[in-house]
């Protein structure tokens, strides 16, 4: 009944996306920027894109010197999707990698700003920490609380950015540009002009889906492509499948696009169960995608958001702690996609379904057990 | 003396005929809302178009006919959204993509929804806790449980054995060209489901506690063990329905969330009483049909997201109104 739900609140979501329109998600510098990003060389050593990062811009840490051992705070928006629980799980196991760290002390958020501000307010009142890690919920909501922090801590934020200046380094894949540019492309390169696309996305209005299909729309409408539709999935997996088999009955489709690849394979499915072949699809990193993307041999890429984001803020704290330099003020980190040719590299049956295998993991400690793999 | 009882008889006599033609207004909108579906896209006369849904109602359907044996008793079942995300990601998990396993895994799905519709009524009838509270409170319960147990990630998969009743179609049937076994599910549960409730004792005693809980224990019905029942029968239901929605479309780790209001509203629309005494199965099943169906149209219209949801949440209000109407008009309380 979440749709009843949303009824009720229409009017709050019609506000809420007259503000989603303000921020503007449809930047052309920043998606030449980004597109730039994609093919251009990281820095850092090779093999090892989570301490990579891109431009020579530096920052001097001398001043937050301090001796060991650490404790270092993390405020975690939420472990509230499959990508999160392997970033988290990634996050713990870097801080086995260093003895210097005493403790993690990690607060959960549960997907609530409010919570979220409380958790900083202790966090910081408990004197504990030595430094503070925060993947912000909302932007806008969370920048009042970060830049407290500020004050009395240094503060690294990842994965979703404020709108402040203060934390040492903004630690964060090429973005959602860059995400809808590679799933976009490979579409619009693999189907004829005017083709159907159905366009499948998770909600509206958060900033980092919003730029995946707003760069992926630029490259169809460049492309002459008709797109089909923008529905929304809530990451379901009968809604998504539904959704697709409702299209299927109002005619063709060429080509699915996905904001984020939970549901890619019920959508697979709709076309199975229809008895009609799969066409082009983009999904993501999660192994379930993957391994039927490999069985039904299917036309498809995965972007990623690469989960192994989360060891970065672990590796950018204890330098810091240690006063030595880190990529900043943003430090963006490669963010490469899966296609036909690296697929094998990426498959790891022995995983979960909704295991995002761009995680940098599996030289990590208890790799794979305690990423649910047997 | 005389001339009263005349008048009596008269008036009787006067309502009989009043009631007589009466039918439950939700087929009509259910036959609205189908004719619009057809209007809008011809392709649903096709057997892909209306096996489609049925098939993709078919688990809201045996929700509500479940949720209603509780609704008549006078309560509220609202674990059963949490019944079903148990049941898709716990059998994952036991599962594991071992195709054997899949009859036992059923069956214990089966004995720990037992379990919890028993829980649920022993604290509604004995501890004496309103079902509204007792249900939350095995919701959030039952939520954390999946939630620990898969770690708030899908652990496994779900094997075409198990997936078989909520996604297969048999082949090559006259007519029809396919059959999807989820109706054939539907069919039977609600076909179990009606029968129970109004060709059996055990029936009439249920709207007997949910239409004066006090008369009926004076009278002698064992008003706490119908109630437990009551439970037991949503909970398998929603385990059923579980069943059915992880073969439709794989493991998702909050596959149940909601579904509990849309179970209620489906009933509410069949024209079931809130507080019990008045419902039926098969109108708990049309109201079902009838939300699905408003959620089909506006799919087939192709309306944006935020202009379908007024839409969908004013049919809605319109159908509930006109179920009450009914309701008043022919004194029913």
């Amino acid at each position: 009944m979440r749709r009843f739900l949303t009824t009720t609140m229409a009017i709050a979501l019609l506000a809420h996306t007259a503000q989603a329109q303000q921020l503007n998600f449809d930047d052309p510098a920043e998606f030449a920027k980004q597109r730039e990003q994609l093919t251009a060389k990281a820095n850092g050593p090779e093999g090892e894109p989570w301490v990579q990062y891109y431009g020579d811009a530096m920052v001097d840490t001398a001043k937050y010197k301090k001796d060991g051992p650490y404790t270092i705070c993390f405020s975690n928006a939420g472990v509230n999707n499959a990508w999160r629980v392997t970033g988290w799980t990634n996050m713990q196991a870097e801080v086995k990698l260093h003895p210097e760290i005493k403790e993690l002390i990690h607060v959960d958020a549960e997907g609530s700003d409010d919570k979220q501000i409380a958790d900083i307010d202790d966090l910081i009142a408990g004197g504990k920490c030595s430094i503070l890690i925060v993947s912000p919920n909302t932007t806008a909501a969370l920048t009042p609380a970060v830049e407290k922090a500020c004050a009395t801590l240094p503060v690294v934020v990842f994965d979703r950015g404020v709108q402040t200046k203060c934390p040492i380094s903004f630690i964060h894949p090429v973005g959602g540009y860059g995400f809808g540019i590679q799933a976009g492309e490979f579409v619009a390169n693999n189907v004829s002009a005017g083709a159907n696309v159905l366009m499948l996305r998770i909600v509206p209005g958060v900033d980092v889906l919003e730029t995946r299909a707003s760069a992926a729309k630029r490259i169809f409408d460049e492309k002459g492509l008709k797109i089909l539709g923008q529905e929304f999935t809530e990451g379901d997996n009968a809604k998504t499948k539904s959704i697709v088999e409702d299209y299927l009955q109002r005619g063709n489709i060429d080509a699915i696009w996905m904001d984020a690849g939970a549901t890619a394979v019920a959508a697979i499915e709709a076309f199975e169960d229809a008895g009609l072949p799969v066409p082009v699809i983009t999904g993501e990193d999660q192994q379930d995608f993957l391994q039927k993307w490999k069985t039904d041999g299917l036309k498809a890429t995965a972007p990623t958001y690469p989960t192994y984001q989360w060891r970065t803020p672990i590796i950018a704290a204890v330098k810091i702690l240690k006063g030595e330099s880190i990529p900043g003020p943003e430090w963006v980190l490669p963010q490469p996609a899966i296609t036909a040719e690296s697929l094998d590299t990426y498959i790891n049956d022995k995983m979960p379904p909704l295991h995002h295998a761009m995680c940098g993991c599996e030289a990590l400690p208890d790799y794979p057990a305690a990423w649910g793999g047997k | 003396m005389t001339e009263k009882a005349v008048k009596m008889t008269d008036t009787n006599l006067f309502a009989g005929k009043r009631r007589l033609p009466q039918v439950n207004p939700v087929y009509f909108v259910l036959a609205a809302l189908l004719c619009a579906i057809a209007l809008s896209n011809p392709n649903f006369l096709e057997p892909t178009g209306y096996m489609n849904f049925l098939k993709r109602a078919a688990p809201l359907a045996i929700l509500a006919a479940g949720q209603i044996y509780v609704i008549v008793s006078g309560g509220f079942d609202l674990s059963v959204g949490s019944v079903i995300t148990l049941t898709v990601v716990g059998s994952s998990m036991l599962l594991d993509n071992n195709d054997d396993a899949t009859w036992w895994v059923i069956l214990v799905m089966f004995a720990i929804g037992a379990a919890v519709g028993l829980i649920n009524g022993l604290v509604v009838s004995y501890l004496r806790v309103p079902s509204l509270i007792a249900t939350l409170g095995m919701m959030i319960t039952l939520n954390g449980a999946a939630f620990m147990w898969s770690s708030g990630s899908p652990r496994g998969y779900l094997p075409d054995t198990f997936r078989f009743f909520g996604r297969f179609n048999i082949k090559g049937m006259p007519l029809i060209q396919f059959l999807p076994v989820a109706l054939i599910v539907l069919v039977v549960v609600g076909l179990a489901l009606f029968w129970l409730m109004h060709r059996t004792n055990l029936g009439r005693l249920l709207h007997a506690v949910g239409d004066n809980p006090r008369a009926a224990q004076m009278s002698g019905v064992p008003v706490e063990r119908i109630r437990i029942f009551a439970f037991v029968i949503s909970s398998l239901s929603a385990v059923t329905a579980g069943i059915l929605l992880g073969g439709f479309a794989g493991v998702s780790t909050d596959v149940g969330t909601g579904y509990e209001l849309q179970a209620i509203t489906a009933t509410v629309i069949g024209g079931a009483q809130l507080l019990g005494g008045r419902g039926s199965v098969p109108a708990s099943i049309a109201g079902a049909l009838t939300l699905a169906a408003i959620f089909t149209l506006l799919n087939f219209i192709g309306l944006p997201k935020p202009t379908r949801d007024v839409v969908q949440g004013l049919i809605l209000i319109a159908a509930v109104v006109l179920a009450t109407y009914r309701r008043n008009r022919t004194g029913g309380r």
